[in-house]
This record gives structure tokens, sequence and C-alpha cells, in this order.
């Protein structure tokens, strides 16, 4: 029963929140994968674009809110993700068209791209800003829970309780949608295939008539879609700060590389362990260990790796750990 | 004789900066196989790209099927029945070797099995290995994808870059077989070379390029045969 409740614990403060951040890490970092692999430079702006397109989300489930619109128990941010997606994938190939296709046609060497992609991230983040301002903004409704903790006690009698809430299972649920789609589209179509073409070997599907332009509007339109749908995720989740959106630019880029860049496959992967790892590395295990110790054995500290605050720290130290030992990711990536 | 069905007259150019190719002319007719040799630095890939469109003509056109197709780009080329095996990066490394022929294809519109199927015939291991990633396989099967790829447009001529660079002796000769049977099948084969005694074995056509024109045009049979060109490039 100790061993049962024990793990009810784990799963209650680190599986089930780990599972849902990284999924959310986990579309972030496709698109990031996605954009690298076909545009072949690091895209800094990501986290920003992903702030600016969750804003207009916010945005326009407010105005649905206002007009008495709601989507049962479910929050009603996901009516407006088309909004958002729309938004996004046009400020993306705005960004295109301005900036990123003149260091194409000048075949412009990986790095100009990154500063180029910088400066698209400073002018987005002050977008946001004048959007919704700097502020943290609740957009959450619908039913917060699917279990509670006191309800999953009563129901099974355990000692500990499993919460479960519904933004974390709408997380899974759509992450899941929303790579099984991006994993057939690019393995079953002919959009697809010319996509991964693309980025195996430009000259050759040049040659072979595939038209680049078509397959850099493609990367876009898919990047701006996850890019959505992680932001929404992740402010339904936790809550909605275009500093903290920034700031997951870290993690994500963590489990792209950690998963190999270019590698889809690799990008979800790499975004578990970065998620896993940042809170198993910060999570108090001192009670998890009192399941299984009797009660003078358990060590008087939190047997905390880690504060929580040092989480950026555990990300940079296994990216640290990845380029060390395996430049090129779990899944064997590109190295530029 | 008949017209060649693609020729490269008197062409001259080179990658901007000095002419590397100096009124060269290369000519291949249906169904033959017309090999360029030469030595080192000739020209021999040059003269190819710019049959290709590859390198900018300052003089000289290129005619296939009799139309002149001087100021195409390579993509519209291929378009035209042209197809193309570079030497290197001439596969899709992480795609599987029917994805690379479906991507060879991509330019067709109709349906593309009868096609595929031809090529399994032509290359029966890669019909074992469709599903695996063409990156995986060994030198001589990668190239067989790469020149299954390029077939997938069901060229008039067929250009191949050094097809047999870098692989052992039994897989050349293979590799040489199956061109042979191309050559068969309608299609027209120009390629460049460094095995030149092999190559000339096979060849209805050889040119000789030094310095980027042409030194000896001739049968392949002649070619071998003739003292000149045994001193100066076979080695005897």
């Amino acid at each position: 029963m100790d061993a049962l409740n024990a793990f009810v614990m784990l799963a209650n403060f680190v599986l089930v929140p780990a599972l849902a951040y990284g999924s959310q890490l986990a579309l972030g970092a496709l698109g990031i994968t996605l954009i690298f692999g076909i545009l072949r430079f690091s895209h800094f702006a990501h986290g920003d674009v992903m702030a600016l397109g969750t804003a207009v989300v916010i945005l326009t489930t407010w105005g649905l809110q206002s007009l008495g619109v709601s989507f049962g128990f479910l929050p009603t941010a996901l009516l407006a993700l088309p909004v958002g997606m729309a938004f996004t994938i046009g400020y993306l190939l705005v960004a295109d068209r301005m900036v990123y296709r003149f260091y194409r046609t000048v075949r412009a060497k990986p790095m100009i791209f990154v500063m180029a992609s910088l400066g698209v991230m400073f002018v987005t983040n002050g977008l946001t800003r004048i959007l919704i301002g700097p502020s943290e903004q609740r957009f959450a409704d619908g039913e917060r829970f699917v279990i509670t903790a006191r309800e999953f006690r009563t129901w099974t009698g355990l000692e500990q309780g499993l919460a479960l809430r519904s933004t974390q299972l709408l997380t899974l649920v759509v992450a899941l949608i929303a790579m099984a789609v991006l994993f057939w589209f690019l393995n079953r179509t002919r959009s697809g295939k010319s996509m991964r073409a693309y980025s195996d070997n430009e000259d050759l599907a040049l040659l072979s008539g595939i038209n680049p332009e078509r397959v850099v509007l493609i990367t876009w339109t898919i990047a701006g879609i996850l890019m959505v749908l992680a932001g929404t995720l992740y402010g339904l989740d936790k809550t909605f700060r275009p500093f903290t959106y920034f700031q997951l630019l870290l993690p994500m880029f963590a489990a792209a590389i950690v998963g190999g860049l270019g590698n889809p496959l690799g990008a979800i992967v790499g975004a578990y362990v970065v998620a896993f790892s940042e809170l198993g590395i910060t999570y108090a295990w001192r009670r998890f260990f009192g399941f299984f110790v009797p009660e003078d054995w358990v060590p008087a500290g939190l047997m905390q790796i880690l504060p929580v605050d040092y989480k950026f720290a555990v990300t940079f130290a296994i990216l640290v750990l990845v380029l060390l030992f395996r430049p090129t990711g779990i899944f064997k990536g590109k190295v530029v | 004789m008949a017209d060649p069905v693609l020729i490269g007259e008197a062409m001259t150019g080179g990658y901007g900066g000095a002419d590397i190719l100096h009124s060269c002319t290369i000519a291949v007719e249906k169904g033959q196989i017309a090999v360029i040799v030469g030595p080192n630095g000739a020209g021999k890939s040059t003269a190819m790209k710019a049959v290709f469109g590859m390198l900018n003509l300052r003089d000289g056109h290129v005619k296939l099927n009799g139309k002149d197709i001087t100021a195409l780009s390579p993509q519209a080329r291929v378009a035209r029945g042209m197809g193309f095996v570079p030497q290197t990066n001439n596969i899709f490394p992480s795609l599987s070797v029917e994805e690379n022929l479906e991507m060879g294809a991509f330019i067709r519109t109709g349906d593309i099995s009868e096609t595929m199927e031809q090529i399994y015939t032509l290359f029966p291991i890669l019909r074992d290995k469709r599903h695996q990633a063409a990156g995986e396989l060994s030198g001589g099967q990668r190239q067989q994808v790469a020149v299954g790829r390029a077939l997938m447009t069901r060229p008039s001529v067929l250009m191949l870059d050094e097809p047999t660079a870098g692989v052992s002796p039994i897989v050349m000769d293979e590799l040489f077989d199956r061109i042979i049977e191309i050559a068969r099948t309608g299609i027209s084969i120009l390629m460049v070379e460094q095995n030149a005694r092999q190559a000339l074995n096979i060849a209805d056509k050889g040119y000789v390029l030094v310095q980027g024109a042409n030194r000896f045009t001739d049968t392949g049979q002649a070619l071998l045969a003739d003292p000149d060109v045994r001193r100066s490039f076979l080695g005897g």
C-alpha cells in the first residue's frame, strides 16, 4: 500500500505535470526542429511569436466570453484557436517575406539568419506587450478538474490523492492528435515527403522540381499552428505572461537539440526528457522516501537536488551534457 | 545519320571569370551511350553541367530533340526530358528508397507505379530494400537509387556524372551492365567517367576532352584502338 501511495504521490506532483509540460514543450520543439530542418536556422523568435499568437487567442477568448459564448466544460479558448492560428501564420509569413526571404535568396550563413530571427524576436516581444501588456493574464474557464485529489482519495481509499486537471488532460489529448496528424502529413502526403526531401538535400529537391517557396510556406504554416497550440495549452495549464514565453525558448531549444535537430521524433522525446528532468530534479523527494524506509531513516532535508528556481539550470546542464557527449542528439540530427 | 537527341554545340563558357570550355561539342543519339573522358581538370564534368544548364554559356547552344534549350534552367530541362544524376549527394538519405523514387517523379502528375515497377525490374535489390532509408544502403545500391530517381521522370536523355566513383570494380561492372540495359530501352545516355577504359568499352561514342576542348571524337572501340589515345590517356 505504501508503494502505491508513493507512486500516486509521485504521479500527482511529478509524472502528470511533467507529462503535460513535456507535451507543451514538444509542440514548441517540433516547430523549432521543422524550421531548422527546412529553413536551416535556429528560430529564436519562437517563444515570442508563441506569446503573440497566444495573446490573440486570449483577446478573442475575452471577446467570445463577453458575447456570452462558452464551450461547455471545455475552455472557450479552444474556440478562439483558429483566429490565433490564422493571425500567427500570417505574422510568420509577413516576417518571412520582409526578413528571412532576402537572406534565403542571398544564401546567407545560418548565423546571419539567427541574428535576423533575434531581431524579429525583439519586435514581436514589443508587439505582444503593446497588444496585451506585460503582466499575467488568466483566461482558463470551463471545468477545472477531471478528478480532484479529494475525489480520488474517496474513490480509491488511498491516503494520497491524484488530481488530474482538465487542462492537463486537454494538453495530452491535443498534443497527441497534433503529433499524429503531423507525422501522417510528413510521412504519407506528397507535400510532407517533399518537405523531408528538401530538408535532406536541397539541391536535389530543386532538381526534382520541388518548389522551395511552397515548402517554406507549408513549414511556416505548420510551425504557426504548433506554436499557437503550445502557447494556448501552456497558458491554460499555467498562466500567460509574455516573459515566461520568452523563457520557454531555452527548454524548447534544449528539447530539439537533445532529440537531434531536424528530427521530429527526437523533438518529442527530447521535450519529455527535459520536462521530466526539470520536475524530477527540483522535486522534494523526502516524503516519497518516507513511504519506503523507517521514519527515523528519513533525512531532515527536503531531498531536493535543486530548488525550483533553478529549473532552467537543469535544462542548461542537459543541453551542455548532450552537446559534449552526443552533439547530434539522441536521434541523429543535423549539425551546422 | 539521324539528328542527335541531345547536342551541346560549340559550347564556350565557365563559372564566371576565365572560360573553362572552348568551343566544345558533345552529342548523343537515341538509345546510344556517349562517354566523356579525359585527364583531370579537362572540363569533363563542366561540359556535362553546361549541357544541363548549370553554367552560363558565352557562346554555342544546346538542343534537345531539335529544340533550342540554351536559355532554360536545369529544372525546366528536367521537365523537357533530361535526367541528371549528380556525382555526389544524389539521393535523399533519410527518405526510404520508394520515397526517393516518388520524389524523382515529383513533376509528374499521372500514375507513377508503372515506371516504379520498371525501375524495380531493372534494379531488383531496390525492391527488397524499398522501405529502408536510402542513406543506409551500400555505395553501389545508393548509385542505383540515384539512377532510379532520375529515371522516374521518364527522360529521353539520362546524364550521369561519374556514376562509378568510389564503388568496387565488381559493382562498377554491374552498374555498366544496367546502364547498357537502360540504353536498350531507347533512353540516350551521356556520362562522364574516370574509368576511361571500361567506359569506352560500352560507349557508342567517346569524347576525349583536353583543356575544355574536343581532342578526339570517335566510337568507343575506335578510341580504344587508337594508339594516340591509348598512349596519352589509357596508360599504354
